[in-house]
């Protein structure tokens, strides 16, 4: 009995220490994320400059070149592999995440949108680079679309009382509709204008300026707030709706108000930084196999892996092939479409 | 202490699943629910804790009634096992742990956590707690899923088929420790079975349905072979062996 209670605790224990570390192994990537890159700075000179004592040369650099992109893809990651976990535990299905559901593509219809008909940006003749004149148009029309595609599913389920499966299935269906209908856009636009629509949807997440940044914290904070409140419902949910009723869940209520919370959670991000795949897919898919399915720590731990990865990838970026950036969307999505096969023909062969 | 009174059930407006439901069960009773497939028995069930909203009728637990509680009091007074339950990569203790959750605001206290390993123990899965429940027999997920329920201390279990996957000892064990807590705790069991002998062993009221309404309700006198016969289609002779009521089929 006594034995019994002390094998848990240390069971707890050691999964705390666990996210503990995770935490650990972040701050050190990102501070070395921080000093990697062409400027050549050292750990110490970053350090230095974060506490206001380094010159001001590499203050310029920290401040306003690395931290902003480091934040960027810190906020990114962790919003968006928190919003894919708690899409996979409330629709059921281990493949819902941003880019299955349709508020990518509704996005990057949004964008090509603002780009093509209402000219907010162009390729740059001279610079080989794309201008976008007007980034806050953009944004707000891919956030537009991208919520669009969400209400459109929410809706359906509300009004239709569908099924976690049938709103997976629309989801995909609105993907398929909003990337054709960017495609037509594309197809009757000036080559200049489709340029700069390709490089938005390649993600960017040198773009942000802090005030965006701000924005996306807040969304990310107060989504991570009302998700943890949650995290016995997801537990509950695992073993089906009908179990989650008869321990009083509100499960229809739970399913809407978290597919809305996470779906604008993951829009704003996009919006912002454009199309960044597969880290609300493969973050909670990494991390369950590591420590479980209890959703106290499979929610934190796949938000820091989520963080971790989408540092790493941009590090990994902007360092390949320096001084050119690489585009960050390709970069996750060749590090994820392998592991989404994978999870694919394992769910097959299972069942 | 549990009374239906005048309960139906029917999917949107489709056919009706179940009518005129009128039943109670004293506290410290154990009802087995019987009937053939499809004669609405899980539906019944599922509608004592509103699982499914019935269309007509009361629940009264313990005197309330159950349409005016919240999902948390009705989870605090009524708890559910289902059929088949989907193992997940979660410790048995967690899985148990579960069964607290209409207590828990945000972290399982202390007092929790002692009936979590009180439960454990109750059913003997000490053995199991640490391990995964994707790792368990069906039989000991069984036993896992009775343990969550048992957790919620409710003042009413409702069980469906839960000793389909146990083995013949565990059947036993089962049965008689769910006997034992309705007993002590003076709560009410009412179980879904087609055990007749197991039935007949543990519980005190039988309750047989057909078609979606009662048949026959009451103590050990309503399970005769008229009554069986006509619900399930199949001759049988009920006798006493040893002094215990068995049913034996004649097909």
């Amino acid at each position: 009995m006594k034995h019994n209670s002390d094998t848990y605790k240390g069971y707890i224990r050691k999964k705390n220490l666990f996210i503990l570390s995770l935490a650990m192994l972040l701050l050190i990537t990102a501070l070395w994320a921080v000093s990697a890159g062409s400027a050549g700075l050292t750990v110490k000179e970053v350090l230095s400059a974060l506490f206001g004592f380094g010159s001001e040369r590499s203050a310029v650099i920290v401040f306003n070149h690395r931290l902003p992109r480091i934040i960027t893809a810190a906020v990114a990651g962790t919003g968006l592999a928190a919003a894919g976990c708690v899409m996979q535990s409330i629709l059921k299905n281990p493949l819902a995440s941003a880019s299955t559901l349709g508020i990518s593509q509704g996005a990057a219809f949004g964008a090509s949108f603002a780009i093509i008909v209402l000219g907010a940006g162009t390729q740059n003749q001279t610079l080989n680079g794309v201008t976008i004149s007007s980034p806050y148009l953009v944004s707000a029309c891919a956030f537009f679309f991208a919520v669009l595609s969400t209400l459109i599913i929410l809706g359906l389920s509300h009004f239709k009382k569908a099924t976690p499966e049938s709103m997976v299935l629309s989801g995909v269906a609105l993907s398929t509709m909003f990337s054709g209908a960017a495609t037509l856009l594309q197809y009757f636009a000036a080559d200049v204008k489709v340029a700069a629509v390709v490089f938005w949807t390649f993600g960017d997440l040198g773009c942000t300026g802090w005030n965006e940044i701000i924005i996306m914290a807040i969304t990310v904070a107060v989504s991570l707030v009302i998700f943890s409140l949650n995290r016995w419902n997801f537990n509950a949910l695992q073993s089906g709706d009908e179990t989650a009723k008869s321990l009083g869940v509100n499960v229809t209520g739970v399913r809407l108000m978290c597919m809305l919370v996470s779906s604008l959670t993951a829009a704003v991000i996009v919006s912002f930084v454009g199309i960044i795949s597969f880290i609300g897919l493969i973050a909670p898919h990494l991390i369950r196999r590591v420590i479980g399915n209890d959703y106290r720590y499979l929610l934190p731990a796949s938000a820091l892996t989520g963080t971790l990865l989408l540092v790493v990838s941009d590090t990994a970026a902007r360092l390949i092939a320096a001084p050119i950036i690489l585009p960050i969307g390709a970069i996750t999505s060749f590090l994820g479409a392998p592991l989404f096969l994978y999870l694919v023909f394992r769910g097959v062969g299972r069942r | 202490m549990i009374s239906v009174e005048n309960l139906s059930f029917a999917y949107g407006r489709g056919r009706t699943i179940l009518n005129d439901i009128d039943f109670c069960a004293p506290k410290g009773s154990c009802t087995a629910v019987l009937g053939n497939n499809g004669a609405g028995k899980s539906t019944l069930i599922k509608c004592l804790n509103r699982i499914l909203e019935p269309q007509g009728g009361v629940v009264y637990a313990d005197g309330k009634n159950v349409r005016d509680l919240s999902r948390h009091d009705i989870a605090k007074n009524i708890a559910y096992v289902a059929q088949r339950s989907a193992a997940q990569r979660v410790t048995v203790f967690d899985a148990v742990l579960l069964g607290r959750k209409p207590y828990i605001k945000f972290e399982p206290s202390r007092e929790d956590i002692q009936i979590v390993r009180s439960v454990i123990s109750r059913l003997e899965l000490e053995n199991l707690a640490m391990r995964y429940t994707d790792e368990l027999s069906g039989g000991e997920m069984q036993k896992v899923m009775l343990a969550r329920a048992l957790a919620q201390q409710p003042r009413i279990l409702l069980l469906d088929e839960p000793t389909g996957n146990l083995d013949l000892g565990n059947q036993y064990k089962v049965l008689e420790t769910i006997r034992q807590i309705t007993r002590t705790e003076q709560i009410n069991a009412i179980i879904v079975i087609h055990d007749l002998n197991l039935a007949l062993r543990y519980c005190d009221r039988f309750l047989l349905l057909k078609d979606g309404r009662i048949f026959s309700h009451g103590g050990i006198e309503v399970i005769t072979p008229e009554t069986i016969k006509k619900v399930y289609g199949l001759p049988v002779t009920v006798q006493k062996i040893n002094g215990i009521t068995v049913v034996i089929p004649y097909p």
